[in-house]
């Protein structure tokens, strides 16, 4: 059995750290708990930490855009921070942009932008 | 078989019989080509200990790649690094050992014993001096190996320039080298700082082509995976030209004409996420 990845609620946002490099399995279940919390506690956004994550394949990457992507059919906007460095080269050199994903250098920082997420929510629509 | 012992013998008695006058006039003969460059105390003494074991060796033939060769090759090859180092050109270094040559240049009257012992250091020389030369271009290597890479640790500062803005300024040609060193420090300082706001600004770098767009274009997507957004500038008319007619597409990454103009931009972004730091950048 995988461990999970708990979802905590803090407020309107949920967050996710990421404590331990993932494994296949345990970004799948992150993806189901994360969407279930979503619905029971109607969040509005949603702030993912891999700031302790050093390896990334490009299944991670992907599972993480399209965690991303499922957040914001709920409603919720998703921002992923901490991102280190060598992860992000790595995702650029497997071609993985993460379009349509929000990221901020620190968890304060992402919740400062989902905090006033929605001013600029209303100018792209 | 006895022919090739006694020319070889003969060789060595020509260059040991009047050592020190051939010395001297080898001596002369490439301090004329250094022009000066070097001390004639240091040039003697170099030339000096390179004939004696050059005598020394032909006493047990004249292969050059033989064991007993070995002193002359390390000489010469002490002494091409040398004047690599120094300066000097390809010919002033293999002149120093193809000015052996003249020393028994032979005339008329010369015994064809003697020719036949001529001809022989010819051809040994010929071999030194190409080996001299070889060791120069392999020292020049060396040498331009590691200026390149001295240039790769100071060619890449990261500068801040307002809280939360920092700049590479980018001088010089871009290869995959240098942008990994340049992309891997912008994203480490945008950490460091917490900076969310990062100016690339190419005014110094010459050209751009199709693969250093794909460079910088790379460096941006990463620094906006990390969270934060950046803005390529100093890009002069003719590279904006060349980058158009490439086809390359900078999609929807912010260009600027110069740094001063990211810098309005970069400040303006940052109070529109931040009315804080919007009211202190203003005062």
């Amino acid at each position: 059995m995988t461990e999970r990845i708990p979802v905590l609620k803090i407020g309107d946002v949920l967050l996710v750290s990421i404590q331990t490099d993932l494994e296949d399995q345990s970004v799948m279940n992150l993806q189901e708990d994360l969407a279930a919390r979503i619905v029971e506690t109607g969040a509005h956004g949603v702030v993912i930490d891999i700031t302790a994550l050093e390896i990334v394949d490009s299944f991670v990457g992907r599972m993480l855009a399209t965690t991303a992507a499922i957040s914001r059919m709920l409603d919720a906007e998703t921002v992923l921070v901490g991102m280190r460095p060598a992860v992000a080269i790595t995702l650029v050199e497997l071609g993985l942009s993460l379009g349509g994903v929000r990221t901020a250098l620190s968890l304060e920082k992402g919740l400062a932008l989902l905090a006033g997420a929605d001013p600029v929510r209303a100018d792209r629509a | 078989m006895t022919a090739e012992r006694r020319g070889s013998e003969r060789l060595v008695d020509l260059l040991s019989g009047q050592e020190e006058k051939l010395v001297g006039q080898w001596i002369e003969g490439v301090s004329h080509t250094l022009r000066g460059r070097l001390s004639a105390g240091e040039l003697g003494h170099e030339l000096r200990e390179l004939y004696a074991a050059l005598v020394a060796a032909l006493r047990s033939g004249e292969d050059w790649r033989a064991e007993a060769f070995s002193e002359v090759r390390a000489l010469l090859t002490e002494l091409s690094r040398n004047r690599a180092r120094q300066g000097f050109t390809p010919t002033e270094t293999a002149t120093a050992v193809f000015a052996l040559k003249d020393l028994l240049a032979p005339s008329s009257e010369t015994a064809q014993e003697d020719i036949t012992a001529y001809l022989r250091l010819n051809r040994l020389v010929d071999a030194l001096g190409l080996f001299t030369v070889e060791t120069y271009a392999k020292t020049r290597e060396e040498i331009i190996g590691s200026q390149a890479e001295q240039l790769l640790e100071l060619s890449t500062p990261v500068v801040k320039l307002w809280d939360g803005v920092v700049a590479v300024p980018l001088v010089g040609t871009l290869d995959s080298a240098r942008t990994q060193v340049v992309m891997e420090k912008l994203l480490q300082t945008l950490v460091d700082t917490g900076s969310d706001q990062a100016i690339i600004d190419i005014t110094g770098v010459p050209a751009v082509d199709t693969e250093v767009a794909q460079h910088l274009l790379k460096t941006v997507v990463a620094a906006r995976l990390m969270g934060a957004e950046c803005t390529i500038s100093g890009i002069r008319p003719q590279i904006a030209q060349t980058i158009v007619a490439l086809g390359i597409q900078f999609g929807d990454i912010v260009t600027k004409a110069t740094l001063a103009d990211a810098l309005k931009h970069a400040l303006r972004r940052l109070g529109t996420e931040n009315p804080a730091v919007a009211a202190r950048s203003a005062r």
